[in-house]
């Protein structure tokens, strides 16, 4: 069967709408559980449902999902309450009561598992299928069954998710506004269970905690908006969930929880290298600019300062790429480098007969690079005085924040110290030199 | 006498295991020993792809290579930004659906099924003896898991200060010189070593139970590390003996039964320690509620 005739066939189509409405609900709900540093407690979640399904099978000897989930539930809310209890009464740490709990319970429902198995009660071969997933496994009940609950999960998020908000940013104002904050919390808490369960066939216990996490991080990667956060999330859990599920039916005996999986984890590696602001990709290329443009300006105030040594003329002496490297403590082969790019910038001149000096446009933009520097350095020694102008030290730039006043007592300071830029007799401070974003100069 | 080996490599799993999960719970890395003990699974099963046999050592090997390479992606991941448990869930969980993938893919040719992955055969250890010149030695995972657990415990007991300093303030630790992070993949190293070995035997995620359990039990028990190290391997050894007493006697799996046993011996370490437990607690609240009235 090719990939389009299984997508014809309706059964798979419900099977596909389940494991999509599972990893959108997963992934909405697995963003607050990140926001809330709770992510391996869906782990824990997932481990403990089951010893609940299987106490459920013993009791009922009912394969139905509607009472799995009910005792998944049950189990679930008893491993928070071992973790909060062991946490509160003892001096073992969160991470140890998670681990704690989450492997003492899977262990009880291993127990009960292979009991199960081994009394052979003819209908238990489908609870293995909880431990890894097998979607194709899902009837149209239960497909129902996760259709109702992730709608009311859905549903649900988008009612508070103002409240969810604030408990995953600032849960004391959040208190102090009023909300029941704690309520909220498990309320949260029992969702991301509910998530857990209706994921249990389609993903199984083992892995469904990947489903929680992995869009959450994903989606991480691309805003700062909880909103689209959120979106973004249900988005990369859906398509997680729909990749994974077309690839398990496509080849014969493969568990569909690790490949849906596999699916979230191959976004998250996208997003980890490439996404545009937080990937290691464009955090590279940002490194390697900064790096640029630091060197070019540093060239540009030594190439200045050479120039200003002797008595502060223009035309004084020849300068080579080894004064340069002299002054700068750079390696000549990257102040060379850094010479020839400023030189097709239009900023030096002179190159190849080793009279490196400034052009006209070059003049101006090393004056307001040293003016800048040196304007900073009177700030960062008087910094008491000038503690009322409301300068910010993280910006570049010292010139733009200033008013006339304090700029003509810096100046005034800039003289005492005899460190006014000299080569340039008639500063303009108001104009700072516009960099590009992308580094190097845009004059 | 097969009773006797599979007690015998209970307890050593459990020792071993109990004996560096006390470093873990000191240094808050439990979940860090969840995320090797799961994603070793990819190293094994390629090991059993590329070498074609069971031998021990491919598989230590290989799986060690996969817990080492762990620790280093989670290491990296939170360097770049993301938050540590994250960061663990997202490891973990990759590396052990891509060895769930290849154990399906390759059922054939790797002698491994998903129930043994999550539970271990260890009612099989008996059946498979390792022979030396001629001669039955008892069984492999025996001499496997009593190697590796040797291993352990002379690494320990030759830098047991330099642990011991690394477990408890690794920011003195640094100071005084000790270099903490080969402590650390040292540490690291001996429990993905410890997971492989122990990983036919009990599957993945039973020796998350043993590694942790044990030594938490141990932990509310004493305050001092020697004792904590020792109590802790002694609790395992009573896990894998009543652990089969439970399993025989309800037809289960040993592994299962020996995670409940553990399980019950922390309950029972929650209330009763004679220093940290709840009913202790209690009690010396009573007494002081009761001294506060007097004055």
């Amino acid at each position: 069967m090719t990939g389009w005739d299984v997508l014809q066939d309706p059964n798979t189509q419900w099977v596909l709408i389940g494991c999509m409405l599972l990893g959108m609900c997963s992934g909405m709900l697995g963003s607050f559980a990140f926001l809330r540093n709770r992510s391996l407690v869906g782990d824990a979640l997932a481990h403990a449902a089951l010893p609940g399904v299987c106490v459920m099978f013993l009791l009922t000897g009912a394969k139905s999902i509607g009472l799995f989930l009910i005792g998944a539930a049950v189990a679930g809310l008893l491993a928070i309450y071992s973790i909060q209890a062991i946490t509160r009464y003892t001096r073992i740490k969160e991470d140890t009561a998670l681990a704690l709990t989450l492997s003492v319970f899977f262990g009880l429902g291993i127990v009960l598992l292979t009991f199960i198995q081994h009394s052979d009660s003819g209908n238990q071969s489908g609870l293995d299928k909880f431990l890894f997933g097998q979607a194709a496994s899902l009837i149209a009940s239960d497909v129902t069954a996760i259709v109702v609950v992730s709608g009311i999960l859905l549903a649900a998020t988008g009612l508070l998710f103002k409240e969810f908000k604030l408990l995953a940013f600032d849960p004391g104002f959040g208190r102090g506004l009023g909300y029941p904050m704690g309520l909220l919390d498990g309320l949260l808490m029992l969702m991301l269970l509910l998530t857990v369960v209706i994921g249990l066939q389609a993903v199984g216990v083992v892995l469904m905690a990947a489903m929680l996490i992995a869009p959450a991080v994903t989606a991480r990667y691309w805003t700062d908006r909880l909103g689209l956060m959120v979106i973004l999330s249900g988005l990369f859990g859906a398509l997680s969930g729909a990749l994974g599920t077309l690839f398990s039916t496509q080849i014969e005996n493969l568990p569909t929880g690790p490949m849906i999986v596999l699916a979230a984890t191959s976004f998250f590696l996208f997003s980890l290298l490439f996404s545009p602001r937080r990937g290691l990709l464009s955090r590279v290329i940002r490194f390697l600019r900064l790096r640029r443009k630091v060197l070019h300006e540093d060239v540009l105030q030594a190439l200045y300062e050479l120039h200003e040594q002797p008595h502060a003329q223009l035309t004084a002496t020849s300068f080579t790429a080894e004064h340069l490297s002299q002054k700068t403590g750079k390696p000549r082969r990257r102040i060379q480098s850094a010479l020839r790019a400023l030189w097709r910038l239009g900023l030096l001149d002179g190159l190849e007969s080793d009279t490196i000096r400034f052009t006209a446009d070059g003049l101006v933009a090393a004056h307001q690079i040293v003016l800048n520097q040196r304007l900073w350095d009177i700030y960062h020694m008087n910094e008491n005085q000038y503690q009322s102008a409301g300068i910010d030290k993280n910006l570049e730039e010292i010139t733009p924040q200033l008013s006339p006043d304090t700029l003509a007592q810096m100046m005034k300071q800039l003289d005492d110290y005899d460190l006014t830029p000299t080569l340039l007799q008639k500063p303009k401070p108001a104009v700072s030199v516009p960099y590009t974003k992308k580094g190097g100069f845009s004059l | 006498m097969n009773s006797f080996w599979i007690i015998l490599t209970g307890s050593l799993v459990a020792a071993s295991c109990g004996f560096l999960g006390c470093f873990l719970i000191l240094r808050r890395m439990a979940m860090l020993g969840d995320a090797i003990s799961h994603s070793v699974l990819p190293g094994i099963v390629l090991a059993f792809l590329l070498s074609e046999s069971r031998d021990t050592l491919p598989m230590l090997i290989g799986a060690t290579a996969i817990g080492l390479i762990t620790v280093f992606i989670i290491q990296t991941l939170h360097a770049s930004g993301v938050k540590s448990d994250a960061a663990i869930g997202v490891t973990f969980t990759a590396l052990f659906s891509v060895g769930v993938v290849l154990v399906s893919m390759y059922t054939d040719k790797v002698d491994l099924d998903l129930d043994c992955v999550l539970y271990g055969e260890i009612a099989y250890v008996p059946w498979d003896t390792l022979t030396f010149a001629g001669m039955e030695i008892g069984p492999r995972a025996v001499w496997g898991i009593g190697s590796v657990f040797l291993l352990s415990l002379v690494t320990v007991w030759l830098f047991f200060k330099q642990f011991k300093i690394c477990a408890f303030d690794p920011a003195m630790a640094a100071a005084v010189g000790i270099p903490v992070m080969l402590f650390h993949y040292i540490l690291m190293g001996l429990v993905s070593l410890t997971t492989v070995a122990s990983f036919e035997s009990v599957g993945a995620i039973l020796v998350v139970a043993m590694l942790v359990v044990p030594s938490a039990t141990a932990y509310l028990l004493t305050d001092r590390l020697s004792v904590m190290l020792g109590v802790s391997m002694l609790i395992g050894v009573l896990c894998s003996v009543f652990g089969y007493w439970l399993a025989t006697w309800l037809d289960t799996s040993i592994a299962g039964a020996m995670t409940v046993v553990a399980g019950g011996l922390f309950l029972l370490a929650l209330l009763f320690s004679p220093k940290y437990g709840v009913v202790a607690k209690v009690i010396s609240q009573r007494r002081l509620r009761r001294e506060i009235k007097e004055i």
